[in-house]
């Protein structure tokens, strides 16, 4: 029987603030919870409209919105809650957790991590080609201009097909978002100029800047960088070990596309991977040799809508789940129930204890019917 | 003087041989071995066969640790074990199938599924009252293709050696090993980063544990305790109740157990007959000195024996004593002892009790219980009510929040495989037993198959107000929506 668990509390991230603010919202309410939510501060406008809206709308008695930076979220921390789920970054993810360590307190952490796309379908047809270029430019610059959980991180392409996909990445990039800097339409900013700064400096680094082979242009006053395409960035560069969370697209080439499992696997387990292939055994062994929270086959971003399928991490990209049914379950206590009747008593169980006792209960758990019958007719001894 | 020094560093086991292990059993598992389904069903087998050619020697250890009768070792540790190996190896097969998940109009065209897979390399830490049933979440770790590490509890010695003994050599010492040893053995491992840590214990370590495992962000299923409360109403068979309480308290290694009864709470006019009930059937099963009783386990240590010894004598406590009382220092026993209201702010109320003391609280009217019980502050792992009264039953189901609850017996719903297994608030957090063992060692990996049909030109940018129309239409799934939408689309 599932109950709710009590009091929550709900951290949400920046980027896609009404989502991942009210999808959890929902789940603890569904389950029966009573709920304090925690948007972050770097999205003020978004925050101030939670506060004011919300109380409005919902019981205020039951689920409130609080707004504040870091300190806030600490000071609510140090208290004792019947659960936390938090979305955000793997850093502050373990302080939550320590934080509800100390309460026994139960957390669902929605983290990140480099979702990688691999990418096969290119010389399939032109079509499934272009197919393909639109949903990873979708994928990337489409939800929050990169600064998405489940964003493409980087692509993993065989070297004889990069430069085709450069060329079909260009003109789908130019087609949705805009010829060039000047011209950015239908793309969000960067949040702020602290993200700003640290995207521009994984670009400082002169072998990631040589890579470069689209874009790269910023403007520091509008806080925009414009969709970045890099070709083989150094391997062991901030770009290519930090989650980039923007516009900055590293495609890495291979001499085989089979290649791509054991570069995912050297990476620390994502959110999602993205995997465009035909190839059914090359997606059974993806399947079954790498490990990621979702695996999506031909597209990106989607998987976020299937209400039936679990959204969460696993390793560094977190844990717990969400979503449907998911977010009533993470929200709630699974109570087991078992109804005893007074009959039949099974005397065997309470001593003194004999060994016709113990074997009869042997006989009993294994349901062994044919044993009991012997053991009670006396043919059977232990 | 270097060889003996060298001999030294060998046997202690710090941090760096905790790394070690942990990296010999991570190389094992990226090989893929633990993941075939011919090597789970290896390890299961082979676990059967080791439990079934030691049970004279397991039954031995217990008594040494615990004086633990050989009827609850048979039965609650081997038994149940065997029980679990036998489940997974039958449906293991289809417990490793993926899950197909629906899929809807939004995504459509597509197909979902839920994989599951190991979580790679898992660290089982155990308790000591029931040593061999340490195994029961390392079935369920094998049988969801994990490495393993069980860390059993250093205060039942004998098991815990027997146990290293034992699964060194009937099973893959390069995918599961144990790793014995105290408070230093135990922190080292915990420093290392582990795919998953299931703790059985109590709620002072469970939070070392999970601020240890907050450092690598690894999930964690903490199994611990709490002051089980049994409600007893007059409406009932009081013989058969009676012997239910006794065998979940005393019958599972003398109260020393997370599911034990804790405490009673009758109403004021039923107790004096209820605790008349407990001294009969307490003289039949254990004799008139249950302190010669072989069917009795001791105290597990003097600190334990010690902590009870004080939760009796404690002034206003003591004079409530109405049957028992009787210990031996020397052989660690306490006779099962029932207390008749004692004082509720008493230590022998607030703290878990895990020995063999009983205290009854009255009420007036069973209603009040439930106040009781949530009053008594944390959220215990089991509750049990003993009624015929089916409102009474609803309510307790409805109200009353622990693990899980039982109507009319006490702990039997550990043995019942397709119940989950596990606490909430201060009784723990997670779940196992039977596939919710399987479940907790696995990650259900969300897949989604689409196609290149069919591509919906309308999520791309230029981002129009009709494109918007007709997306958020088809998201909502309504079709009247999506005609409209549509129309206005052509219309526009």
């Amino acid at each position: 029987m599932p109950q709710p668990l009590g009091v929550v509390l709900i951290f949400s991230s920046w980027n896609f603030p009404f989502t991942l603010a009210l999808d959890p919202l929902i789940g603890a309410i569904s389950a029966g919870n009573t709920v304090l939510l925690k948007p972050s501060d770097l999205a003020p406008a978004c925050i101030s409209f939670l506060v004011e809206t919300i109380p409005k709308y919902l019981d205020n008695k039951a689920i409130k919105v609080v707004a504040g930076g870091a300190d806030i979220g600490e000071r609510l921390l140090q208290l004792k809650w019947d659960k936390i789920f938090y979305t955000g970054s793997p850093r502050v993810g373990r302080l939550v957790m320590a934080a509800a360590a100390k309460h026994l307190t139960p957390v669902t952490l929605e983290l990140g991590g480099k979702c990688p796309a691999i990418v096969d379908t290119l010389s399939t047809t032109p079509s499934k080609a272009k197919v393909t270029a639109k949903r990873i430019v979708g994928g990337k610059w489409g939800p929050c201009n990169g600064q998405a959980c489940i964003a493409i991180d980087y692509l993993l392409v065989e070297e004889k097909l990069a430069s085709a996909l450069i060329e079909l990445l260009k003109k789908t990039i130019k087609r949705f978002y805009g010829e060039n800097i000047k011209s950015l339409k239908s793309i969000s900013r960067i949040v702020n100029e602290h993200q700003f700064q640290r995207l521009v400096n994984l670009l400082k680094d002169p072998n990631v800047a040589d890579s470069i082979v689209y874009g790269g242009s910023v403007d520091e006053e509008k806080l925009v960088i414009e969709p970045t395409i890099l070709l083989d960035p150094p391997l062991d560069s901030e770009i290519m070990s930090e989650e980039i969370f923007g516009p900055l697209l590293p495609i890495i080439t291979l001499k085989n596309i089979e290649e791509s499992i054991n570069f995912i696997n050297s990476k620390s387990n994502p959110l999602v991977i993205y995997a465009f292939t035909e190839d059914e055994t090359f997606k059974k062994r993806i399947l079954s040799e790498t490990s990621s929270g979702t695996v999506t086959f031909n597209d990106s971003m989607v998987q976020f809508l299937c209400d039936s399928l679990p959204f969460g991490g696993v390793g560094q990209s977190g844990f717990g789940r969400y979503h449907g049914k998911y977010s009533f379950d993470t929200f709630s206590h699974e109570k087991s129930i078992l109804h005893r009747g007074f009959y039949p008593e099974i005397e065997p169980r309470y001593p003194p204890w004999t060994d016709f006792k113990l074997l009869f209960i042997k006989l009993a758990y294994e349901f062994d019917y044919f044993g009991l019958i012997l053991l009670l007719l006396w043919f059977k001894r232990s | 003087m270097l060889m003996e020094n060298k001999a030294e560093n060998k046997a202690v086991f710090d941090a760096e041989s905790a790394n070690e292990v942990v990296k010999e059993l991570r190389d094992s598992f990226v090989t893929g071995k633990t993941k075939s389904y011919r090597w789970r069903v290896t390890q299961l087998k082979a676990m059967l066969k080791m439990l079934d050619e030691n049970e004279p020697q397991i039954v031995a250890a217990l008594r040494d640790d615990l004086s633990k009768p050989e009827f609850e070792s048979s039965l609650y540790e081997i038994q149940i074990v065997n029980n679990l190996c036998r489940l997974a190896l039958k449906e293991m097969n289809h417990w490793m199938m993926p899950e197909k998940a629906k899929t809807s109009l939004t995504t459509f065209p597509s197909s979902a599924e839920i994989v599951s897979e190991p979580l790679g390399v898992v660290l089982v830490i155990s308790a000591w009252n029931y040593p061999f049933l340490s195994l029961d979440p390392v079935v369920g770790a094998i049988s969801a293709g994990n490495a393993i590490v069980l860390k059993p509890s250093e205060m039942a010695p004998a098991s815990s050696s027997l146990l290293a003994k034992l699964v060194a050599d009937y099973l893959d010492s390069s995918c599961i090993k144990v790793v014995e040893g105290a408070v230093p053995e135990t922190s080292a491992l915990l420093e290392q980063k582990w795919d998953k840590i299931l703790y059985t214990g109590n709620g002072r370590v469970a939070r070392i544990v999970m601020a240890a495992a907050a450092k690598h962000l690894t999930p964690v299923v903490l199994e611990l305790g709490g002051k089980s409360p049994v409600i007893v109403v007059s409406d009932i068979n009081l013989k058969v109740a009676t012997r239910r309480i006794i065998a979940g308290k005393w019958g599972c290694n003398n109260g020393q157990a997370c599911v034990s009864p804790d405490y009673i709470i009758t109403t004021k006019d039923y107790a004096t007959k209820l605790v008349d009930s407990f001294k009969c059937e307490l003289e039949r099963f254990y004799g008139k000195d249950p302190l010669e009783s072989k069917d009795l386990s001791r105290i597990v240590n003097s600190d334990h024996f010690d902590r009870l010894s004080k939760l009796i004598d404690e002034e206003k406590v003591s004079s409530k004593i109405v049957h028992g009382g009787q210990r031996n220092e020397k052989n660690l026993q306490i006779a099962p002892t029932i207390l008749l209201d004692v004082p509720v702010n008493s230590l022998i109320m607030k703290e878990e009790i895990f020995g063999p003391l009983l205290p009854i609280i009255t009420v007036d009217k069973v209603e009040q219980s439930f106040d009781l019980i949530h009053s008594s502050g944390g959220k215990p792992l089991a509750a049990y009510l003993f009624t015929n009264n089916k409102k009474l039953k609803r309510k307790f189901v409805e109200t009353v929040s622990a693990g899980g609850l039982v109507v009319n017996d006490t702990a039997v719903h550990l043995a019942i495989h397709s119940l989950p297994f596990g606490g909430v608030g201060e009784s723990g957090m997670g779940s196992y037993h039977g596939k919710f063992s399987f479940d907790a060692f696995s990650h259900k990996k969300a897949v989604l198959y689409r196609g290149f049909a069919g591509d919906a030109f309308l999520r791309y940018p230029p981002y129009t107000p009709g494109k918007l129309t007709l997306l958020q239409a088809l998201l909502s799934g309504s079709i009247v929506g999506i005609i409209r939408a549509l129309l206005g689309w052509f219309w526009a």
